[in-house]
């Protein structure tokens, strides 16, 4: 009988956490995509999500590519295919690892920055303050979040693809003595288009993820400083969870040729 | 008949839960009246406000403004917003915002005006509040509670409005400040002619500031009358609640 009651329980919270959710995005799209539009709201928010995580995407990346190489290095010499090092990298990294990581780190360092800062706005009356003033949140604070996110997160990739592969080409020819030429010529040979817009295409819709789920969890927190704190914890988990499956859903659905 | 009335509310329901908090509340609020709504905490008083401005909804009754039936679709097709200010508890200042940028954010985005007249309003009405414009400037965190509020109070007529809601206007501030800011409600309110509604259980700021008082308990208007019959309301509760006695038909549920 508790078993029972335990899964209707959980049951009828995911799905009116689920209705919710659906709720907040009509919301956000039906009154994103109508005047007034916040232009400089946007602009702020693709220097915020973006501009200022280079720095963290460009290390993890760097890292990311080094170990890369290292590890595949490992591996191959076991087969005599320590020439497959930079194919392995350059592909691992632009069609996986890239988009992975950097909506992982984003989804750590912006979507916990999102709803703790809507969370706080919302126990503290500013989004009721907001609404008094004429000014429709969604249109002012969510919308300009979620496409400044979308927008910036396939640019953080792409920069990240570059920074990742000459990770690998850094261990690769410091460490692992690999000729700088033919470590470069593996590398452009290897890449196809589809393998960068496959990254690209999954980092859009990371970005989706990551903006939505900080403003989705900030702008429906409840009580004081504690409601902030498990509002943040609540997006960054939501938001890496949904990243992983959604890289799963996509790579396997789409992007395994 | 006309009636003379700026808000009206009727038979207003509202629960969270199974905590029922406004029962059957009716108010009416003149046009150019200054009325206060008292109570306890807890009693429902920022429910009843936030019910009135569309923060949330009721489960049931009727709200009119202006003899109009004010809900989610009226508000914007009469742009109720854009003829309010409202004086939140904590200010509710945007931290991201300057001090002039907070003054003036209704004229910018609920009346589309230029940011330039509107940095010249904000500066004006600064000085209305008794602020030096060297603050204008600084950030609302670097700015004291007292200072915060009169800020908030500057931003609430910037767009002189023609009804003006304050939550606790007085709350958390030292009594000359609360003071101050009770003689700026006066004075503000009285320059623009407009209606004030205060939500408040700061008794000296009730008695000072409105010609009405009205008090809430249970979810229900229980007394409504002028400010200087509140001494002789023969009500018991309102009796017991301007006195500040523990003992008498209020009862406290202090471990609730």
């Amino acid at each position: 009988m508790f078993l029972v009651s335990f899964i209707g329980k959980i049951t009828l919270g995911i799905l009116s956490e689920t209705g919710r959710s659906v709720i907040f995005l009509f919301n956000t799209l039906s009154n994103g995509f109508t005047r007034p539009f916040y232009f400089k709201a946007v602009f702020i928010q693709i220097i915020r999500i973006g501009y200022n995580s280079l720095p963290v995407i460009g290390l993890t990346a760097f890292f990311t590519g080094g170990a890369l190489a290292l590890q595949i290095y490992v591996g191959s010499s076991r087969f005599n295919a320590e020439s497959m090092v930079a194919s392995i990298v350059a592909l691992g990294i632009t069609r996986e690892l890239g988009p992975v990581i950097a909506g992982l780190m984003l989804a750590g360092r912006v979507s916990a920055s999102i709803a703790a800062e809507i969370a706080t706005m919302r126990v503290t009356e500013q989004i009721d303050a907001l609404i008094t003033l004429s000014t429709n949140p969604f249109k002012y604070l969510i919308f300009p979040r979620v496409i400044a996110a979308i927008i910036t997160l396939p640019i953080l990739v792409f920069i990240a693809d570059i920074i990742g592969i000459m990770g690998g080409y850094v261990v690769g020819t410091m460490s692992l003595g690999f000729v700088s030429e033919s470590y470069i010529q593996n590398t452009i040979n290897i890449i196809e288009n589809k393998d960068f817009i496959s990254g690209i295409v999954k980092a859009a819709i990371f970005g989706f993820i990551v903006a939505f789920m900080g403003c989705y969890n900030g702008y429906n927190s409840t009580g004081g400083a504690q409601g902030v704190g498990q509002a943040t914890t609540r997006a960054v988990v939501s938001a890496s969870i949904f990243i992983l499956a959604a890289n799963y859903l996509l790579t396997s659905l789409v992007f395994t040729q | 008949m006309t009636k003379n009335n700026m808000i009206e509310l009727i038979n207003i329901h509202k629960s969270f839960g199974s905590k029922i908090i406004l029962n059957d509340l009716n108010l009416k609020i003149k046009k150019g009246s200054s009325t206060v709504v008292v109570g306890g905490s807890g009693t429902g008083k920022s429910v009843m406000l936030k019910c009135i401005l569309g923060l949330t909804n009721p489960d049931s009754g009727t709200l009119l403004y202006k003899d109009q039936e004010l809900n989610e679709k009226s508000r914007i097709s009469s742009k109720f917003y854009t003829k309010i200010g409202m004086l939140f508890q904590g200010s509710a200042l945007f931290d991201s915002l300057t001090v002039w940028e907070n003054v003036c954010f209704g004229l910018v985005q609920g009346h589309g005006m230029q940011i330039s007249e509107a940095k010249e309003i904000s500066m004006k009405n600064l000085k209305k509040v008794g602020l030096d414009a060297n603050i204008a400037n600084l950030s609302p965190s670097e700015l004291s509670g007292g200072m915060q509020k009169r800020v908030a109070l500057a931003r609430a007529i910037a767009a002189n409005p023609e009804i003006i809601f304050f939550d606790e206007p007085t709350t958390g501030l030292d009594p000359i400040m609360a003071d101050v800011i009770n003689n700026l409600i006066i004075e503000l309110v009285g320059d623009l002619g407009a209606t004030a509604i205060t939500i408040t259980h700061d008794m000296a700021s009730a008695r000072k500031i409105s010609d009405t008082i009205a008090m809430l308990y249970d979810g229900s208007i229980i007394w409504q009358g002028e400010t200087n019959s509140i001494d002789s309301s023969d009500n018991d509760y309102v009796d017991q609640f301007i006195n500040g006695r523990a003992d008498g038909p209020i009862k406290l549920n202090i471990y609730e």
